[in-house]
Parts: C-alpha cells; sequence; structure tokens
C-alpha cells in the first residue's frame, strides 16, 4: 500500500456494505441520509456543523466532501472559516478544561 | 484576473466551436470517457429527445457585454461585435405576431446594449399587453453609461420582469467571477431597480436574481439559498427581489476553459454524470423554449447556440419560421446537457425537478 489516504477512496465510500455487514452499511447510509436532510436544522448549518467536526477529527474524506458541499450550499468563506474555529477552540477548550484535574491532583500532593 | 478579450479574440482554440465539441466528446487525448448523453435518456424513453408545449420565445439580441465574466458560456465582451439589426429583430416580431408564445426572454451579451433594444421591447410590448417580457439584465450595464441610468424606468413602463445575475452576496466571490468591482455596482442597481419598484410587494414589477456556483461545484438546494441572499442583501443593503434562480455553469466555452486549465474538468464532468436525474431530464427547458441566434438561426437552447447546434429539420432561420415543424423537431444534445439534468436540474428560471 503506497499511502493510507488516497482521495479516490472517498468514491468508494457508498459500497462499503459490498465487503461484508450489508445491512449495517445500509442502515447507517440511511441514517445519514436522514440526519442531514432538512429538519429543525436546515441541511446548509448541519453541512457547516459536518465541516467543523470533519476538521477536528482530522479527517480528510470529510473535508473534501464537506468543503465542497458548503460551497454548493452557498456558505461564504467566512462562514466556513468561523466553523473550523469553532471546532479549533473547542478542542483548545476541551484540552485545557482538563487541566483542571492536573491543578486538583497538583494540589493533592503539594505542600 | 478576469480576461480582458474574449476567447474568440484571444484566437484561444475553444473560440471554436467545434474544438468544443470535440473536448466534450473525448475526441481530444484529455482520457476522460463519460456515457454519451442519450445513452441516458433512451432507457426513459426521452430519446429522441421531442418538445413538449414550446411557450419560450428566448432571443439573443448580440454577443457585445460590457463585463468579461469568467464562467460566460456566450464568450461575451466589449470587443464581441454580433448584434441583432433591427430587419432580424423584425423577423422576430413576425414571428411572435403568427404564434401566441407566453414569454419573451431577451438575453445577450447585455442586450441593453443593442441600438435597437428599446424600439424592440416597445414593438413587442404593443403586440400583447399579456405577454410576459424579460430581460437577462447584467445590472452594472445601468451604471456603465448615463445613457443607461434610466434603464429601471424604462423597464417598469413597459413591464418587464428583469433577471440577473448575482453569484454571492459578498463581493469576493463575486468579483471573482465577474470583475473586480462588479459586486458594487450590481448592489448600486439592484437599489435602483427597488427604488422604481422592482422586487417590492404589490408593485407587479419582478426582480429575479440568478445564483451560478463561482467554481467547479454544482449549485444545492435553490429555496435554501433564497433564503440566505434575501436575509444577506436586506440586512446589509436593504435590498428585496422576488426569487433566486440556480442555473448550473455550463461545461462549454469560458467556463470549459476554466475547468481545464484549473484541472477540474473531468472531476466536474463525472459529478454531472453522477448526478443525472431523469426528473429533471423529462422538464429540460429545451422541450418549451425556442432559442433566436443574433442573425436569425434557430437553436433548442442558448448552449446549442454558443456550440453552433442549429435546430434539426429544414426549418433553421426565422425566414422560414414554420411553428408546427419546429413542435415536431428532434432536439439536439451533447454531453454539456449533462449539466441541465444534474441533481434538481437548471434552467434559466432555475431549478427544474
Amino acid at each position: 500500500m503506497a499511502s493510507y489516504y488516497n482521495s479516490e477512496d472517498l468514491k468508494k465510500f457508498g459500497a462499503i456494505g459490498d465487503f461484508g455487514a450489508k445491512n449495517l452499511a445500509q442502515d447507517f447510509f440511511k441514517y445519514y441520509g436522514d440526519v442531514f436532510a432538512e429538519g429543525a436544522l436546515t441541511s446548509r448549518e448541519k453541512s457547516l456543523i459536518a465541516l467543523a467536526v470533519a476538521h477536528v477529527l482530522k479527517c480528510p474524506y470529510c473535508i473534501d466532501a464537506y468543503t465542497t458541499d458548503t460551497l454548493e450550499k452557498g456558505c461564504s468563506e467566512d462562514e466556513m472559516m468561523e466553523a473550523v474555529h469553532v471546532s479549533a477552540v473547542m478542542a483548545a477548550g476541551i484540552t485545557l478544561v482538563h487541566s483542571t484535574q492536573m491543578i486538583n491532583k497538583a494540589k493533592e500532593v503539594t505542600m | 484576473m478576469n480576461p480582458v478579450k474574449s476567447l474568440k479574440a484571444q484566437k484561444h482554440e475553444l473560440g471554436n466551436t467545434q474544438y468544443q465539441l470535440d473536448v466534450l466528446n473525448d475526441s481530444g487525448k484529455l482520457g476522460h470517457h463519460f456515457p454519451l448523453f442519450q445513452e441516458k435518456l433512451a432507457p426513459i424513453g426521452l430519446f429522441p429527445l421531442k418538445p413538449t408545449q414550446i411557450d419560450i420565445f428566448q432571443i439573443n439580441v448580440g454577443k457585445m457585454c460590457n463585463q468579461v465574466c469568467k464562467h460566460c458560456h456566450v464568450d461575451a465582451g466589449p470587443d464581441r461585435k454580433e448584434i441583432m439589426t433591427q430587419d432580424t429583430m423584425q423577423l422576430c416580431l413576425d414571428a411572435l405576431k403568427k404564434h401566441p408564445f407566453k414569454i419573451v426572454d431577451l438575453t445577450g451579451g447585455a442586450p441593453e446594449m443593442n441600438p435597437h433594444f428599446r424600439w424592440f421591447v416597445e414593438q413587442i410590448r404593443e403586440i400583447s399587453q399579456e405577454i410576459k417580457i424579460i430581460v437577462r439584465c447584467n445590472l452594472t450595464i445601468i451604471l456603465a453609461n448615463p445613457k443607461y441610468h434610466d434603464l429601471p424606468d424604462f423597464f417598469k413602463q413597459h413591464q418587464v420582469e428583469v433577471v440577473s445575475s448575482l453569484p454571492f452576496y459578498t463581493a469576493n466571490r463575486t468579483d471573482s467571477q465577474r470583475g473586480n468591482g462588479v459586486f458594487e455596482d450590481s448592489i448600486k442597481a439592484l437599489q435602483l431597480l427597488n427604488a422604481v419598484g422592482y422586487g417590492q410587494e404589490g408593485s407587479g414589477l419582478t426582480l429575479n436574481l440568478v445564483y451560478n456556483p463561482a467554481g467547479a461545484f454544482l449549485p444545492s438546494g435553490q429555496a435554501g439559498l433564497e433564503r440566505e441572499f434575501k436575509r444577506a442583501l436586506k440586512t446589509k443593503f436593504g435590498i428585496d427581489f422576488n426569487s433566486l434562480f440556480c442555473i448550473t455553469n455550463i461545461p462549454i466555452s469560458r467556463f470549459l476553459d476554466y475547468l481545464l486549465v484549473s484541472g477540474n474538468y473531468g472531476s466536474y464532468m463525472e459529478k454531472l454524470v453522477n448526478a443525472f436525474n431523469p426528473v429533471a431530464a423529462s422538464n429540460v427547458m429545451c422541450r418549451n423554449t425556442l432559442s433566436i441566434g443574433w442573425d436569425g438561426y434557430l437553436f433548442d437552447c442558448d448552449f446549442n447556440q454558443m456550440l453552433d447546434l442549429k435546430v434539426t429539420g429544414s426549418v433553421k432561420h426565422l425566414k422560414d419560421f414554420d411553428f408546427q415543424q419546429l413542435t415536431e423537431r428532434d432536439i439536439v444534445i451533447n454531453q454539456h446537457c449533462y449539466a441541465c439534468t444534474a441533481g434538481a436540474g437548471s434552467s434559466c428560471g432555475g431549478e427544474v425537478a
């Protein structure tokens, strides 16, 4: 295997059920479709959330897919970048809020 | 940076319509193989593609334009001199008198730059008060020269529906497609149209906007985009309009050039082919439209016109206009037609499915 990530593989995503566990794949893609349909949130808002999640979970396939999807849904550059900042600041905050554990432990064991 | 000259003036190979068709049909060496469009139509009973009811008489009054947009399928610009003469306009009027089309759709270029434009609109309105006259106004023409400043009043006087391109509600994305400063001038022009009543509730003056993607991606969700456009334009600029039409960029002329130069041609065509929608195919605009070229030749749509794909049959020019024969013709299709059948479909009036 020359590399672990290949953009061409994104096109194969819908066919993962052909390898095995077809029913589970079908259930997943049905769920996927339902989640991204217009609902209490618009599909546009959901696409921006997906773009943010794609970054924080560092999925190149999803970044590719949801950059295109947000553009197609008419999101501006500022909206897209602000969504990524939300994921970035959440990741930073999640790291920093754990420092309370460190502080608690440090206080517990120090004079 | 937008091109200063049209492909034709640059003597670019894509200024040759046969070269464009060769690219689309992979007669060259690009190595892309896509199924023929007719192979998609045949299994759903749409080949040969036939007209349904021809209601729209779309007239391209010339290729001259004050803008040189990167995606323009007409390859329009200030250097294009192909302009419809008054004699050819008279042939259009004769055809309109013979057959009661519901809509006359005036396009270009910038149609207002044709010196006989106002006369033509007046003559069409004289034929019928009921007929809907649409002008595809690029907005900036209203500000381009003092002689065009009263266009909003002229449109109002003759009850003309205005359809205008605005690729996005931000300057950077609009200007990247249509040229520097186009967004700012477009906003001013929209405000002038609003000031005479266009887009205002109860005025009866319709102002529709056209969104087309500023890049190698498809439009998605016309209703959602319309909401965003209305919110953004009202909040930032106090602008009102009626409807937003989403139009997919057709892979011909300057947009084809962009796709090839940017390396997006293969993936864009693949996207169009994979998004083929049979419902959109049955509602394509060429089934209810007749497209007239600046020189009076007849086409199935403005895109076929720009590829010089004339209608089939013996009636090919307005001087031989025979409505019955035109209703029975086979519509000319080619690989670019995938753009009108992708996803929710695309037409001069937006989504079709």
